[in-house]
């Protein structure tokens, strides 16, 4: 549980670990159910609408101005998101 | 006046003759909200000053060809972004986002003169089916306010069900416009997959989100629709195909006496969709409308399709796994707060969509599930070489207490078990009110068609609403 916390960049406290598991464990179950259904010689769906390829023209557009951009940012500094370092310096 | 209780083209057509003014209108839709929305709570944000400001600049003009929603007060699903009006998807993470832009679906309305007069409520991140699991509050549903209104447009449909808007958009995954509107007593339609963008819209599951209107009868549903659908290169999942005038085919059919229209259309019932544990009245209401059609000259074919246990399996994986990529984004750093804000029901679908798509584990679930959605779609292609449609119940119940959500992991897949299968094969459905039970409650039924059969879907239920009076009752909440 803790492994997959890390993996989905959640802190979950020991109360929220042992009761997701618990559900976690109960939603399993269920969907056990599947392999009642033969699928050997299936292939997969990943998406219905049967388009591929979708493309269109790469033409230079006004976008989002860098002000706007920010201007949901909880931290900013000159015209930058600011976040904490990224890399561990030793 | 009340003109808050006009459907759209009553609406319409009372601005183009001069009987009221939009600004009439939407004063009404606000006074409403103020009278009985601190007991319903469909709204998270309303947006009066906006409005009225929208409202002035209309001036003396009425809907007309270029602006078919003149005037029209419309209420949204807070995960739907509107540019300056924040948008929090009921979610705590979001709770101060203002967008910079507005979804596509928002734009269309407003490029076709609708206002915006609220954001509603809605299951954090559309997690859910009550509504309940909102960050915020709970939604009560208008017909009696100790019931969940459903989920998770549930804001959407209690605001069409209580009057305190004209019309109002929702977005389905699996589930979250038809169920609603079923427990509302609504007109819910989740379009085919692709045929209204998803751009801007807080995705959920990306592969089945799918926007569409709520709204107080079928010919709305029918005029929103065709103004909603269409190709948009902002989303690359949206179909080319044209776009037909949904309006105008149905009137045409009404005008024509309709009725005659729907003799040799071939009705298919899944026996499978009388799930064990189906309430007695949704039951019943569903075979009085079989009824109907029957009468109406339609043909009903008994049906089968593969038991709905598994398409709430493979929903659950493939929205679990869709999820912890789709929630993978809100860092609290561009925009919103951090991971520490998500509520438990968003922290609970991470988690398991992190398990499932994980090294180990990704053949036996995810690939699973998608192997055995193919299983399903190839299902429902059977199904539609013998008949034009299929018609079930939407939901097993009518609206339950508030409450009942509470530490159950998988209510809203269990509660949406019967609109599962058509979303994950992509397939149009709408909700239709089927009557009331003996407390008063709506019930309702969904018919599902092929994709892009939205016409064929709007036109059957067109035929069912003249026939029956359910859409003509309201929710007494004085």
């Amino acid at each position: 549980m803790r492994y997959i916390a890390r993996l989905a960049n959640l802190t979950l406290t020991d109360e929220e670990v042992k009761k997701i598991q618990k559900q976690l464990s109960e939603t399993l179950k269920y969907v056990e159910a599947l392999n009642e259904l033969n699928t050997d010689k299936v292939e997969p769906t990943s998406q219905v609408t049967g388009l591929m390829n979708i493309s269109r023209e790469d033409e230079i557009k006004p976008s989002i101005s860098q002000k706007d951009s920010l201007s949901c940012a909880m931290t900013k500094d000159n015209g930058f998101f600011k976040t904490k370092s990224i890399h561990e310096f030793k | 006046m009340n003109l808050n209780k006009l459907t759209i083209t009553e609406a319409i057509n009372g601005l183009k003759e001069k009987k009221f003014s939009s600004e009439e209108l939407v004063e009404d839709c606000f006074k409403r909200i103020k009278d009985i929305d601190e007991k319903v709570r469909a709204f998270v944000t309303v947006c009066e000053n906006e409005a009225l400001e929208q409202v002035k600049r209309i001036g003396g003009n009425v809907p007309n060809a270029e602006k078919p929603l003149l005037g029209i007060p419309f209420a949204v699903k807070d995960n739907f972004c509107t540019k300056d009006i924040k948008t929090t998807a009921s979610a705590k993470v979001l709770e101060n986002y203002v967008p910079v832009y507005d979804a596509t679906v928002v734009k269309k309305l407003k490029e076709a003169g609708a206002i915006i007069i609220g954001k509603t409520n809605m299951d954090a991140w559309a997690h859910g089916s009550s509504t309940e699991t909102s960050d915020f509050f709970t939604t009560r549903n208008p017909w009696n306010l100790n019931r969940l209104p459903g989920g998770s447009s549930g804001g959407s449909a209690a605001a069409i069900a209580a009057d305190m808007t004209i019309g109002a958009i929702g977005s389905e995954t699996a589930g979250s416009i038809r169920q609603p509107a079923a427990w509302c007593g609504v007109v819910g339609m989740k379009p085919t997959y692709g045929r209204v963008s998803r751009y801007g819209v807080i995705a959920m599951a990306s592969s089945t989100d799918s926007p569409g209107p709520i709204t107080k009868t079928v010919e709305d549903s029918a005029l929103i629709l065709g103004i909603l659908a269409g190709k948009d290169e902002n989303d690359a999942t949206t179909s080319p195909l044209l776009v037909p005038n949904y309006l105008r085919e149905i009137r045409v059919m009404g005008e024509m006496g309709g009725i005659s229209w729907i003799k040799g259309i071939k009705i298919g019932v899944p026996k499978e969709y009388f799930i064990e544990g189906i309430e007695e009245e949704v039951k019943n209401n569903t075979l009085k409308a079989i009824d109907v059609f029957k009468k109406l000259g339609a043909e009903i074919v008994e049906i089968s399709l593969i038991d709905p246990k598994y398409s709430v399996a493979v929903y659950t994986i493939l929205q679990r796994s869709e999820v912890s990529s789709n929630l993978a984004r809100y860092d609290g750093i561009r925009f919103g707060n951090n991971r520490t804000f998500f509520g438990q029901e968003a922290k609970r679908r991470i988690m398991l969509g992190t398990y499932t798509l994980s090294a180990g584990y990704f053949d036996k679930y995810y690939l699973k599930a998608q192997k055995v959605r193919t299983l399903i779609c190839q299902d429902f292609e059977k199904a539609f070489q013998k008949v034009d449609i299929i018609l079930g119940p939407t939901s097993p119940c009518t609206a339950l207490p508030v409450g009942i959500t509470k530490g159950a992991s998988m209510f809203g897949e269990l509660q949406d078990i019967l609109v599962e299968a058509s979303s994950i094969a992509g397939l149009p459905g709408i909700n239709l009110c089927s009557g009331f039970s003996q407390d008063g409650l709506p019930t309702g039924i969904q018919i599902i068609g092929q994709n892009f059969s939205e016409e064929l879907i709007l036109k059957t239920s067109f035929a069912y609403e003249q026939a029956t009076e359910w859409s003509k009752r309201k929710p007494n909440l004085e």
